[in-house]
């Protein structure tokens, strides 16, 4: 069966989206990257979808339903590389991929995970009311 | 006058028939001429429309066709299923409105996608979908 890789940088999760994708193929990677943010303690997911010369609603609602996932296991999602014609029919079909942060490469995606980490500063262990 | 220059239709009944689909449009789109921006708005309404075929219609037909008439040339593609037919045509248009769990942009979409929409759908007899962009 067809998978698409995923790759380990750091506390973040790189997918690189190569093949033009079938719908099961893309409930694949939702569930292989749910089960990897936990299995790796991951706090960011960077989605490189340079190579994607359509996003149609159901690419869409996978983006979407993956930051919705994530989130909720405490992990920021990046979506980078959108190319501009894809953007243009995105907003013409009525999507606007709700909840996603969205970068113009991997380095910048890359640049957002980190200052968003950063920003939250160290956890001290939980507060206690006084 | 309309003149059809190529004609060529493909099963769709398989999520991969979806991708082939995709793909044989991308090249027809190619093939007259489409802007990028055209060729990515047809082939994203061909996606959506193929994918009902699919999902909702139990399956059918795409015809891709290069088609011309006495001032420009065009891409028309019709997508056709036996299936249940759809009960309430304007509901289905709304955005929104979805019968098989998806966002319900598919055919709203599709239609703000395309140059030309139309849509005949007999309940218990099928569905057909015909949408046409014109180059330029």
């Amino acid at each position: 069966m067809d998978k698409i890789p995923i790759l380990h940088v750091g506390p973040f999760l790189l997918v690189t989206i190569q093949v033009d994708m079938h719908d099961r193929l893309a409930l694949t990677l939702q569930d292989d990257l749910t089960t990897q943010i936990v299995s790796h303690r991951a706090r960011g997911v960077l989605i490189d979808i340079t190579a994607l010369d359509i996003v149609d609603s159901f690419i869409g609602r996978m983006l979407s339903n993956i930051a919705g996932m994530a989130k909720i296991l405490d992990a920021e999602t990046v979506v980078v590389g959108m190319q501009p014609s894809v953007a243009v029919t995105l907003v013409e079909l009525g999507l606007s991929l709700p909840g996603i942060r969205t970068a113009l490469n991997v380095d910048r995606g890359m640049d957002l995970l980190r200052a968003s980490r950063e920003s939250e500063g160290p956890i001290v262990g939980s507060r206690e009311i006084t | 006058m309309l003149a059809v220059e190529k004609s060529h239709e493909m099963a769709l009944f398989k999520h991969d028939d979806v991708v082939l689909v995709r793909q044989s449009v991308r090249t027809a789109a190619v093939e007259i001429g489409l802007s990028l921006v055209d060729q990515t708005r047809i082939v994203t309404a061909a996606s959506e429309l193929a994918r009902n075929t699919v999902v909702h219609g139990g399956g059918g037909l795409a015809r891709i066709e290069t088609i011309r008439d006495t001032t420009k040339r065009g891409l028309r593609l019709t997508f056709e299923d036996h299936g249940p037919g759809i009960r309430d045509l304007e509901l289905a248009m709304k955005d929104g409105y979805t019968s098989g769990g998806g966002l319900g942009l598919g055919l709203g979409g599709a239609k703000r996608l395309s140059s030309e929409f139309h849509i005949e759908s007999q309940v218990g007899e099928g569905t057909r979908v015909t949408i046409t962009r014109w180059k330029g």
